[in-house]
């Protein structure tokens, strides 16, 4: 067991202190099929660190790695490390714990089937909040920030899986944000979202970067190149390329691929 | 458009085809008259029992004893003994069951050792009913020393009717999504906390149905009961779990074969409250999966 | 690492830490894995303890050659006791055998418009309605017999006693039937419609595709509906004990009495000692019960799994 935390992904970045997650030599598989392998790179804390790629590039298998989702699914096998705030994800002894520190939001919104108000404050309530004043404020509060509040807020007693497409993404993601989650992970969440909701929801996210470290996975470069900070480009289960969103978005690549990719010759 | 339609009829007033469609009515015809037939039996005895039987009806014939050695008097004894047997049965087979579709559904690996669960619980509901009274004499009333009792008897049901309980339970909760549970998981929720919120609110009304369904397999039982813990005649009602009972199903094969000299109208009224339990109880089980059926949640 | 400014919403729970809900799920997880495997447990259970009460008979008075060969079920003869259950086993194979030649066609026929002809509200009447012909109990069946079927015989067909055969086959027929026909039914709707389209297109009528495709790719499910029909049939014993006439004999014709081995334990076990020879061959009875529906059972069900598979 490696505890020295070496910094392989990019040797001149800022102290250990701010790094909040760190990938080292992951390889996932399913069955005999490789989805990922020899991925190296750290998330630094409050950075929204945007992952773009090509469908089956290995984007969402990432994702599921890093809060032990994988556990889930039987024929999925993990290689390497993932340490999380110094720990090493497959060594916590609370994995629920793990899972309640980072917020997850899919490309297929699901409004779970309780009613608005209870979808949002399921976390606090597993938490163990159970007063309902306490409670008022924290879904508000979520709703609000996750622009769907005035929307539902004479209905929050209707069925949380009933709404619209777009409604059901927002308020998955007042869900996430009511686990005041560390890092937050969103999975090209804007497929399921109207354009303008998409541009309200990325205002958030810019205010939330002061709260909490974000991965954005997307499909949509530009929209990395919007939010990202710094950028990774995942190929067939490699990472191709690591840097700031600068620096990907004005050709300074290692890779050709990378600009072919961000220009649309591929992909 | 026209010119399709003469292309189509040309084909079909072929001599071939006509005689094609000819058989296909005929098949068609016999199937039905074959389902008919085959339900055809369940309004005759419907309608026998409520010609012969329908007299006896009353609240005196339901709430009083039997007298003169079974020939006259009420059900009520037979009655009270059926609600207490499946009673006990229920609070037995349910929270087993229902744990037992949990742990099916919600937590076993697709192995080896789940299919042979599964196996067991399809052999289960095979064994035949003589041989689970017999199981009853050897384990409840002479093993675990319950002797003929209400408790033997009941848990002789719960261990017959645990299959209807736990199939049921289990394509209820199969009926969630696995979205919901994979959301629920994401937040941090344990397996235990994603069924308590989120998989039992949305699956508990089809394991009713399950529920009602059993209660109904449970009322009309007879041979699992004839020697654990359902006597032909008791004077006295039932106090305790680990009394002697009455029942009805087994009272209307004692009316119908044992006992002489019974009025023609007896059985057949004993008859009749037994197969109205049991179907208006199926007919609630069915409604409750219709309207269900009709009620979207996602 | 503290964290600033942050509104708080319960404790954050501590990845290292376990807490109650960790413990709890931990508790289900074995409560309900207990549960799970009752199944297995009541299954072996029963095996056990139907042949630990007829054990001693197995080891003292047994003699497979009696037991299986010999038509004399003479448990209560004081000099000399006879254990065959051959005459019992053609009573619940000629009850099982009739009841199989109406349940079959019947259920297969029903099966086959039920999932291929109606339609709508008619599907939905005529489902419900086999249901309900599933849910009656068989006390109320051998009821049917004694009553309504009995004399029925012996005006149509001028015989002296209506409780035979005849009788018990038929109404066995009417209870299997439900299960073989939503078996069937399941097995019909497995095929995929790709084939009935191709089947269609090339011109057949709805009979023909069902004759030629449809059929034979659902045969496998058909047969384990039959199976488990045969299973119901062998183990059924209220309405065998009350329709067939309860005469120990090798039938000769549908109309001769017969007695059931189900029926024979159940009018048998009430009279007899514990511990007596005659209780034991009755749980030796129900051994070879368990067995034979066990391994109907597990074949049925291993044919209609081979199907959904494929």
């Amino acid at each position: 067991m490696v505890t020295l935390v070496e910094d392989i992904a990019n040797p001149e970045s800022a102290e250990a202190s701010s790094v909040k997650l760190q990938v080292r030599n992951l390889a996932i598989r399913y069955g005999s099929t490789t989805a990922i392998s020899g991925i190296n790179l750290e998330v630094r804390e409050n950075e929204i660190f945007g992952i773009i790629g090509p469908a089956n590039a290995g984007k969402t298998s990432f994702l599921k790695t890093l809060n032990r989702m994988n556990d889930f699914s039987s024929d999925m096998s993990v290689d390497g490390d993932i340490m999380f705030e110094g720990t090493n994800i497959r060594d916590v002894r609370n994995v629920y714990a793990l899972r309640n520190r980072i917020g997850v939001v899919f490309p297929l919104p699901v409004g779970l089937p309780l009613t608005i108000y209870e979808n949002v404050a399921f976390v606090p309530r597993l938490r163990g909040i159970s007063e309902k004043a306490e409670l008022d404020v924290i879904v508000e509060r979520c709703l609000t920030r996750s622009a769907l509040w005035d929307e539902v807020k004479d209905r929050l007693d209707s069925l949380g899986s009933l709404l619209s497409g777009g409604q059901q993404q927002r308020l998955t993601i007042a869900r996430a944000l009511s686990q005041e989650p560390e890092l937050l992970m969103l999975d090209e969440f804007s497929i399921a979202v109207d354009p303008v909701t998409t541009m309200r929801i990325e205002d958030v996210l810019k205010e939330l970067k002061q709260e909490m470290t974000i991965i954005l996975v997307t499909n949509l470069v530009q929209q990395a190149r919007r939010l990202a900070d710094r950028t990774a480009f995942f190929l067939e289960g490699q990472c191709v390329e690591i840097g700031t969103t600068e620096d990907l978005f004005t050709g300074k690549v290692k890779d050709s691929r990378t600009t072919d990719y961000i220009e649309g010759r591929f992909g | 458009m026209d010119n399709t339609n003469v292309v189509d009829n040309q084909f079909l007033e072929t001599k071939l085809n006509i005689s094609a469609k000819r058989t296909e009515t005929l098949f068609r015809i016999l199937f039905m008259i074959m389902a008919a037939l085959l339900i055809l039996p369940v309004l005759i005895i419907l309608t026998t029992l409520v010609v012969k039987g329908g007299s006896m009806l009353s609240w005196d014939f339901l709430f009083s004893d039997p007298v003169n050695g079974m020939t006259e008097g009420g059900i009520f004894p037979a009655l009270l003994g059926t609600v207490w047997l499946v009673g006990v049965a229920l609070i037995i087979s349910v929270p087993v069951g229902v744990a037992a579709a949990l742990y099916l559904s919600e937590y076993a690996p697709d192995n080896w050792f789940t299919r042979a669960i599964n196996l067991a619980i399809i052999n289960l509901a095979g064994v035949p009913s003589i041989v689970h009274a017999l199981f009853g004499v050897g384990a409840f009333v002479i093993f675990f020393g319950f002797g003929t009792s209400i408790l033997a008897a009941s848990m002789t049901l719960a261990v017959m009717t645990l299959p209807v309980v736990i199939v049921a339970t289990r394509e209820s909760l199969q009926a969630v999504p696995q979205a919901f549970r994979e959301a629920c998981w994401n937040m941090g929720a344990t397996r235990w906390q994603t069924i308590r919120r989120v998989i039992l609110p949305n699956s508990v009304s089809g394991i009713l149905t399950g529920v009602i369904l059993e209660v109904s397999r449970t009322t009309g039982e007879t041979a699992p009961i004839m020697f654990t813990g359902a006597a032909f005649f008791i004077p006295v009602l039932p106090e305790s779990v680990f009394d002697q009972t009455m029942a009805l199903s087994l009272h209307l094969f004692v009316v119908s074969t044992q006992v002489p000299h019974v009025p023609e109208a007896l059985p057949y009224g004993v008859a009749l409250v037994l197969i109205m339990m049991v179907l208006l109880m199926n007919s609630a089980s069915i409604a409750l999966r219709m309207h269900l059926r009709g009620k979207k949640k996602w | 690492m503290i964290r600033s400014s942050r509104q708080s919403a319960g404790n954050l729970p501590d990845i290292n830490q376990r807490n109650a809900a960790w413990y709890i799920d931990k508790l289900v997880q074995y409560l309900v894995f207990l549960s799970g495997i009752s199944a297995i447990v009541l299954i072996v259970g029963i095996f056990i303890f139907v042949t630990i009460e007829g054990l001693g008979f197995l080891f003292e008075d047994f003699s497979f050659r009696e037991f299986f060969l010999s038509p004399w079920w003479e448990p209560t003869d004081d000099d000399e006791p006879t254990y065959g259950i051959l005459a019992l086993m053609a009573g619940t194979a000629s009850v099982t055998g009739l009841a199989m030649l109406v349940a079959i066609p019947f259920s297969l026929g029903s099966a086959i418009y039920i999932a291929e002809f109606a339609t709508g509200r008619k599907r939905e009447y005529l489902k419900i309605l086999i249901e309900l012909l599933a849910a009656i109990p068989s006390v109320v069946w051998g009821f049917i017999g004694l009553t309504i079927m009995n004399p029925l015989i012996i005006d149509i067909f001028d015989v002296p006693v209506g409780l035979n055969i005849l009788n018990a086959g038929i109404i066995l027929g009417l209870m299997a039937a439900p299960i073989m026909t939503s078996i069937s039914e399941d097995a019909l709707k497995a095929v995929p419609d790709r084939y009935r389209e191709a089947a269609e297109a090339l011109g057949g009528t709805r009979w023909q595709v069902i004759y030629k495709t449809i059929l034979p790719a659902a045969k496998n499910g058909l047969l384990g509906g039959v199976l488990l029909g045969v299973g119901r049939g062998f183990g059924e014993t209220m309405a065998v004990l009350m329709a067939t006439g309860h005469a120990i004999n090798i039938p000769g014709s549908v109309f001769d009495s017969v007695r059931a081995l189900t029926a024979t334990i159940a009018a048998e076990l009430g009279e007899t000692a514990v511990g007596s020879p005659h209780y034991q061959a009755l749980f030796t009875i129900g051994i070879f019960l368990f067995s034979i529906t066990f391994i109907i059972n597990l074949t049925a069900d291993l044919i209609v799994r081979g199907i959904r598979k494929s």
